[in-house]
């Protein structure tokens, strides 16, 4: 820009659009910046995705085919589980679309503290550095990377792998932490502070209120996570017995400071997602979303309850009777702003006139999908019932339900939705539609027989099985391969988004789409709300 | 492994029952043991039989749950797809301008708590009865080790020895042993008993499960965790090591043969002399096979 000439007058600097290498490198523009989360996300999950694809070729004939050394399958399993929660769906969703959306969604100019955004960033990236490295390194004796799994229980993480592979591990884990908990500050101080002015709390869109209880269950579950690994890293390397009865510590300590992060971990990676479907079913149905206060503080509600119900992943480790009964009583909390939710969004279709664009083709279905996965999870949430699924493929069915097909479907839901937004092109709807037709069939071939193989008793984690498991394991595997396949449809779709050339309207899909960025040009300016919206409209 | 019955009680199992039945209906000689009883049988959809008060229990708390959540999910599909067709742009061109209803926003908050406190009432009667651990008969312990479990008989119930199981590698299987499933030492146990089982490891975490039992317990290095069994019928269960455990994870099964009395007890007589005594703290395992 020319502007540089003027910068006498006033601070024209922030308006210079770096170019090259620097852009990208340097950025402190917050749609930068969410650019290159998504790019990285899809980039991770390829290669995390390619983990699991070798994982199900294995698994697709009883035997040892591909991994001769069955410690090799459990370091792909490990490395899949970590790759996709804190390099997919974490960096896609809250750094990507959260830092793309938000500010653009409350009339904030940019985020609060462009410079730790762009840290936070580059400290993601060199965690998952460090998570590639690790793979490389010795860890059992004898092979190579970590395959404790991606909770990383001791002793198998301390005596179990002596190779520095899970130093390398801990310390992506300690990046991949810290940029988060960056993050969360980040968008908690631009919401709760550069909201445009009369876009009160109760006037905010819902995908800016889930960001928000996510930030804070980020803020508070990461820090007792970078306790606990480096807990483990000083019993692995200085001598300390936190975890080792021998010295008098226990191992079922870890287990407790564990799921504290990580359960609340599970709802940061499906709130955003609630809050890109509720974008979705609004935008489409062309109706207000119906129950919106409701919606905003059943969030608030799973982010406070998933702080107390950690223990429901430790029904087997001998926790007495008075404390499972309480962890069941807690987690059955849980399913009824969950279940608000999903009739939430139900209710906001009645009555509307719908349509069928390739996002809402992926919100309905993850609708669907969601609540499978939620009623399994009702079904885990009894102690006495999980005895059984626990550590069984059940438990990794219900897992990618609400994850996969939860977090993973509103990822793409998200591209297709926001694409003509964040690039100024149009993929094009029906490959948008056909995409979700493959990846819906494929990942319930995939799914869907994991709730058989886990009441038939067939335990998680495991390189080689019992005969009598082959037939739904051959047809899981190649529900694999058609979801990957799908992939190949979104490329497609990208590359006819570009080769087309066809620009998109600053507002594509019409008059359900009244949340802020459709004000604005597709793409974006590269600054946004010079003067800043004034917002008018009554509150909910 | 004959038969390609599948063991069913729930819901979507009655249906795949009368399917496999017809295929099998060819079929005659089934194995004395009901198929599906102790090991997973092929194109299996539903749990294995149970075998213990407690799977009894389980298996008809998690038939009610299916009936519930199955209904819940056709409830929420029904929804969805009378949206789909009433409420398309062709179907409706102009939409409503609701967002707010308060009967019914309470309404879908009380329900679904209504039906927590349905399935909450037999679920801590389960959670009661699998953790109260009623007068045992008869103790076993089992401490995990990677990758094999080790069994002990405490003296004062007629035993005073220990032994350890491993998996039969497939090479060396015999006719009728499963694959990944069958140990060289099974742990015998007499039927209609109770059963303490104290689980315990001596490196990582391992788990004892016991699928056709509706039992699993960690075995936690520092750790002595307990749970029971009472098995009511005689014939041979296995179940797999389930929590992560390193490289040999999925080869370290858990075999137990009930047995009736008599049977036990000629057992016990035997395996005094052919494993290690616990008095002497020596390992002479190798010796004894």
């Amino acid at each position: 820009m020319a502007h540089a000439a003027h910068a006498g007058h006033h601070d024209d600097h922030a308006h210079h659009t770096p170019t090259g290498w620097r852009r990208w490198l340097y950025s402190t523009n917050h749609k930068d910046i969410g650019t290159l989360y998504l790019l990285f996300s899809f980039m991770a999950g390829i290669i995390g995705g390619l983990l699991s694809i070798a994982m199900r070729m294995e698994l697709q004939e009883p035997g040892l085919q591909i991994f001769s050394n069955p410690q090799t399958y459990n370091v792909f399993v490990t490395g899949h589980g970590l790759i996709m929660v804190f390099f997919l769906v974490m960096p896609a969703l809250i750094g990507g679309f959260g830092n793309w959306f938000v500010p653009l969604m409350i009339g904030a100019p940019d985020m609060a503290f462009p410079r730790m955004n762009n840290i936070s960033f580059w400290l993601t990236v060199s965690g998952f550095c460090l998570l590639i490295m690790s793979l490389f390194f010795e860890g059992a004796p004898g092979s190579y990377g970590f395959g404790g799994g991606w909770t990383v229980y001791p002793p198998l993480s301390t005596t179990g792998h002596p190779g520095p592979a899970l130093d390398f591990g801990i310390f992506s884990l300690h990046l991949a932490g810290a940029a988060s908990i960056l993050g969360a500050i980040n968008f908690i101080t631009t919401i709760l502070n550069m909201r445009a002015p009369g876009m009160t709390l109760h006037k905010m869109p819902l995908f800016a209120w889930s960001i928000l209880v996510t930030a804070f269950l980020l803020l508070l579950a990461l820090p007792v996570l970078a306790g606990a690994i480096t807990m483990l890293l000083t019993d692995r390397n200085f001598g300390t017995t936190f975890f080792d009865p021998a010295g008098g510590g226990d191992p079922v300590l870890y287990q407790h400071l564990f799921w504290f992060f990580g359960h609340p971990e599970v709802y940061i990676m499906i709130l955003p997602a609630f809050g890109i479907v509720s974008h979705i079913v609004s935008t489409f149905s062309k109706k207000p979303i119906f129950g919106y206060l409701g919606m905003a503080y059943a969030m608030v509600a799973i982010g406070v309850v998933g702080f107390v119900v950690w223990a429901h992943h430790m029904y087997t480790v001998g926790l007495s009777l008075q404390t499972q009964a309480y962890f069941v009583f807690a987690t059955m909390v849980i399913a009824v702003p969950t279940g608000v939710k999903i009739f939430s969004w139900i209710a906001t279709m009645w009555g509307g006139s719908i349509k069928f664009s390739a996002a809402m083709h992926w919100a309905v279905g993850f609708i669907f999908l969601f609540t499978v996965g939620g009623v399994t999870g009702v079904v885990l949430s009894n102690a006495g019932v999980d005895r059984y699924m626990h550590d069984t493929y059940y438990v990794v069915e219900h897992f990618p339900y609400v994850l996969s097909l939860g977090g993973v479907f509103m990822i793409f839901g998200g591209v297709y939705y926001w694409f003509p937004k964040m690039t100024g092109r149009i993929i094009p709807e029906n490959i948008g539609i056909l995409h979700f037709w493959v990846a819906f069939a494929g990942a319930n071939i995939l799914f869907f027989p994991m709730h058989f193989l886990g009441l038939a008793g067939m335990p998680r984690r495991y390189a080689d099985y019992p005969d009598a498991f082959a037939d739904w394991n051959r047809i899981v595997s190649f529900g694999a391969y058609l979801f990957f396949a799908g992939l190949g449809i979104f490329l497609y779709g990208i590359y006819k988004a570009y080769s087309s050339g066809v620009q998109a309207a600053a507002n594509p899909w019409g008059p359900g789409a009244t949340t802020l960025e459709w004000t604005l040009s597709s793409p974006p300016p590269f600054h946004q709300y010079e003067t800043l919206p004034r917002i008018v409209d009554t509150e909910h | 492994m004959g038969s390609r019955r599948g063991a069913g009680s729930t819901l979507i199992g009655r249906g795949w029952v009368a399917t496999a039945c017809a295929l099998v209906a060819g079929v005659a000689a089934l194995p004395a043991l009901a198929a599906g009883t102790g090991k997973p049988e092929p194109w299996q959809i539903a749990m294995q039989e149970p075998v213990t008060p407690i799977a009894h229990e389980l298996h008809g708390f998690h038939t009610e749950l299916m009936w519930i959540i199955t209904a819940i999910t056709l409830f929420v599909l029904a929804l969805l797809v009378i949206c789909v067709v009433r409420f398309n742009e062709k179907a409706n061109p102009t939409p409503s301008k609701t967002s707010h209803n308060t009967a019914i926003e309470i309404a879908w908050t009380i329900v679904p708590v209504l039906i927590l406190v349905v399935i909450a009432i037999p679920s801590f009667r389960l959670l009661r009865n699998q953790l109260i651990i009623p007068k045992a008969d008869l103790t076993i312990k089992t401490t995990g080790h990677a990758w094999y479990w080790e069994y002990e008989y405490p003296a004062d119930q007629g035993g005073g020895f220990k032994f350890d199981a491993n998996m039969i590698e497939e090479k060396d299987l015999k006719p009728g042993q499963l694959r990944l499933l069958a140990t060289d030492n099974d742990v015998v146990v007499p039927v209609n008993k109770i059963v303490r089982v104290q689980v315990t490891s001596a490196d990582v975490i391992h788990s004892f499960a016991m699928p056709s039992f509706g039992l699993k317990m960690d075995a936690v290095p520092g750790r002595l965790n307990e749970t029971w069994f009472k098995a009511e019928r005689e014939g041979t269960y296995h179940g797999q090591c389930s929590e992560l455990c390193g490289q040999r994870h999925a080869f370290m099964p858990i075999t137990i043969r009930v047995v009736s009395e008599q049977a036990y007890a000629a057992w016990l007589t035997e395996a005094k002399t052919k494993f290690a005594s616990t008095d002497d703290g020596s390992r002479r395992l190798a010796d004894a096979r």
